[in-house]
């Protein structure tokens, strides 16, 4: 056999396979792929549409827009939260299907192998978020513009890649899968509601905007509410510093507690 | 012979729990050598160690040369392994998983082909490739592991009870696929087993491991023999067997005589080929033998003889017990 690198920490042919893996556990489980949808589309028409058919307000970060312009950034939010923590915490199916055990003999860097894992599913993830943005461009939301859409991508990449590491966190140091689901909505839920994605954060009280602020996801539903329908609380380049920095710090993280985990 | 793997000392503790016990040992290349034992003998503690798994507490080994801890990467691209517990993407077909692995271990696309259509023309898997592995039988199942684990033409191939949970004929065939792959390939197999006639039936040699320590190293026929002598059963058709236990004491090979129910028992040095020779003396005296049966010791004897109790035993024990309850809510 060739001499490989085995050390190498960027290793293409492992990063694709891991990546490759992914999107074919993804598109093989079609009632999953359907699942995934129901969910924010759920929220797109049994809350954002009777909620638009409400009188005209004075509200706080509304004014001139209708709730389910507000709305549909916040559900793409949503889908982006929950996909991404998925990818990542689904580290612990494989480690109770054994699978993991296949892949950490290999000889493979670990950071690698995370990679092209998180990678594939930040792919299935985004697939999922541009779907939703498909579907409320149907129900009759307006894009502000083609550069917003390509920006609101960027966006969608980095919150992705935060909440994947997030999960990929949890999933490492939670490291059994009994209970794990309970832990998941009790963490995942708040930072869905916290994030602003319901209902704008500047008519909110300051006690509660200052939670709000430490919510990764309002940064994010923040970002691609200003880059897809034009309106948002922050400046755009502060929602991109604070998910960069974010995302960076957490998939690092991730990928550290991922390369010690144990194979058993 | 040369050695493929070197044990020295090597020894791991749980929590002050003396897993393996300073084990040291040499296996040659293109052997299949088995660690027999109970659960919780410490087989598959050795094994995961051999992989780079675990780490040792201490002691030493070396697989094709590389050092288990300090070159970790180079033994984990000379070996293959089949772990106890699957460990094969469910949600993939055969091919894919064979792909998977073949992607992972950096083989260039044209050498993947060709070595998956390899593996899997070896394993009798034709056909079955595009088969999602949840859809296969169990043994089908395991089939595919063996075959990704010597996919990357690994020199050492590790199998962790390769056949448990398999029902006789599965077993069978999976053990005729481990000799094949031994003689076509000459990947040394080491595996581990508590099933007597699975170490008997393949292994050249045979590690008998209890409480994490080895208590013999032999062939399966050099380990029965150290056991005792095989023995023959024999009836004659006259009353005469008095006569013919005196006759027989002429004969050297004949270490014990016993007269049990009517029939007659010898202890006798040597197997088959002594078989003819009774009846032949037996008719130079006028006598006619109307049964004759000879009785080998089995590993199980074996087993028995080495640590004073059967396996069996061993497992009926209420940690295990336990330990199995582990490991099934562990599955679940």
């Amino acid at each position: 056999m060739r001499a490989i690198g085995a050390r190498r920490i960027i290793d293409p042919l492992p990063i694709y396979t891991m990546w490759l893996r992914e999107m074919k556990r993804f598109l093989r489980v079609k009632a999953r792929v359907v699942g995934s949808l129901l969910m924010p589309l759920f929220f797109l028409a049994f809350l954002g549409l009777p909620m638009s058919f409400m009188p005209a307000r004075q509200i706080p970060g509304l004014e001139g827009i209708g709730y389910l312009d507000f709305l549909a950034p916040g559900i793409v939010g949503m889908t982006l939260l929950f996909a991404g923590t998925m990818s990542g915490a689904s580290v612990i199916w494989d480690k109770e299907f054994g699978f993991l055990k296949e892949v950490l003999v290999a000889p493979v860097n670990r950071f690698s192998v995370i990679l092209g894992r998180s990678l594939g599913g930040m792919t299935t993830a985004i697939i999922q978020a541009l779907v939703i943005v498909g579907i409320a461009v149907a129900m009759g939301v307006t894009l502000s513009s083609v550069a917003g859409f390509f920006l609101a991508l960027v966006i969608m990449i980095l919150t992705c890649a935060t909440f994947t590491g997030f999960g990929l966190i949890i999933a490492t140091k939670l490291g059994n899968l009994e209970g794990f689901m309970a832990i998941m909505n009790l963490i995942v839920f708040p930072i869905f509601f916290l994030s602003g994605a319901l209902f704008p954060i500047q008519s909110m009280p300051s006690w509660l905007r200052y939670i709000m602020y430490i919510d990764p996801l309002t940064y994010g539903v923040d970002g691609l509410r200003g880059t897809l329908i034009g309106v948002s609380a922050f400046p755009l380049w502060l929602d991109f510093t604070v998910l960069l920095i974010l995302c960076l710090a957490l998939a690092t993280l991730g990928s550290y507690f991922f390369s010690k985990m144990e194979a058993d | 012979m040369n050695s493929v793997i070197e044990i020295e000392n090597l020894t791991k503790e749980f929590d002050g729990l003396v897993a393996i016990n300073h084990i040291t040992l040499n296996v040659g290349e293109g052997e299949i050598f088995g660690f027999l034992g109970p659960n919780g003998a410490g087989k598959t503690t050795a094994v995961k160690m051999l992989c780079t798994i675990l780490n040792p507490t201490s002691g030493s080994a070396k697989v094709c040369g590389y050092d288990i801890v300090r070159q970790r990467d180079k033994v984990r691209e000379c070996i293959g392994i089949v772990f106890q517990d699957r460990a094969i993407d469910t949600f993939l077909t055969g091919k894919e998983n064979l792909d998977f692995h073949a992607r992972m271990y950096h083989l260039d696309r044209k050498t993947r082909q060709k070595r998956v259509a390899e593996v899997l023309d070896l394993m009798d898997l034709k056909g079955k490739e595009n088969m999602r592995i949840s859809d296969c039988s169990g043994g089908t199942q395991r089939r595919f592991e063996v075959a990704r684990g010597f996919l990357n033409h690994p020199k050492v191939l590790f199998l962790d009870e390769p056949t448990l949970g398999l029902d006789v004929q599965a077993r069978r065939n999976l053990w005729d696929y481990i000799k094949l792959l031994n003689e076509k390939e000459g990947i040394t197999i080491i595996l581990t087993t508590h099933y007597m006639e699975e170490a008997d039936y393949l292994c050249h040699r045979v590690a008998i491991i209890d409480q994490g320590r080895i208590i013999a190293i032999d062939s399966p026929e050099k380990l029965k023999q150290a056991v005792g002598l095989n023995l023959i059963s024999l009836q004659v058709a006259q009353d005469s067997s008095g006569s013919l236990v005196d006759s027989l004491k002429q004969l050297s090979w004949i270490k014990k005589i016993e007269a049990r129910d009517g029939s007659l028992e010898l202890s006798i040095d040597g197997g088959e080929e002594r078989i003819p020779e009774l009846i032949d003396f037996a008719d130079n005296r006028g006598l006619v033998i109307s049964s004759i049966k000879l009785y080998k010791p089995s590993l199980e004897d074996t087993f028995l003889h080495f640590t004073g109790k059967t396996i069996r035993e061993v497992e009926g024990s209420l940690k295990e017990v336990w330990k199995a309850w582990m490991r099934s809510r562990g599955k679940r």
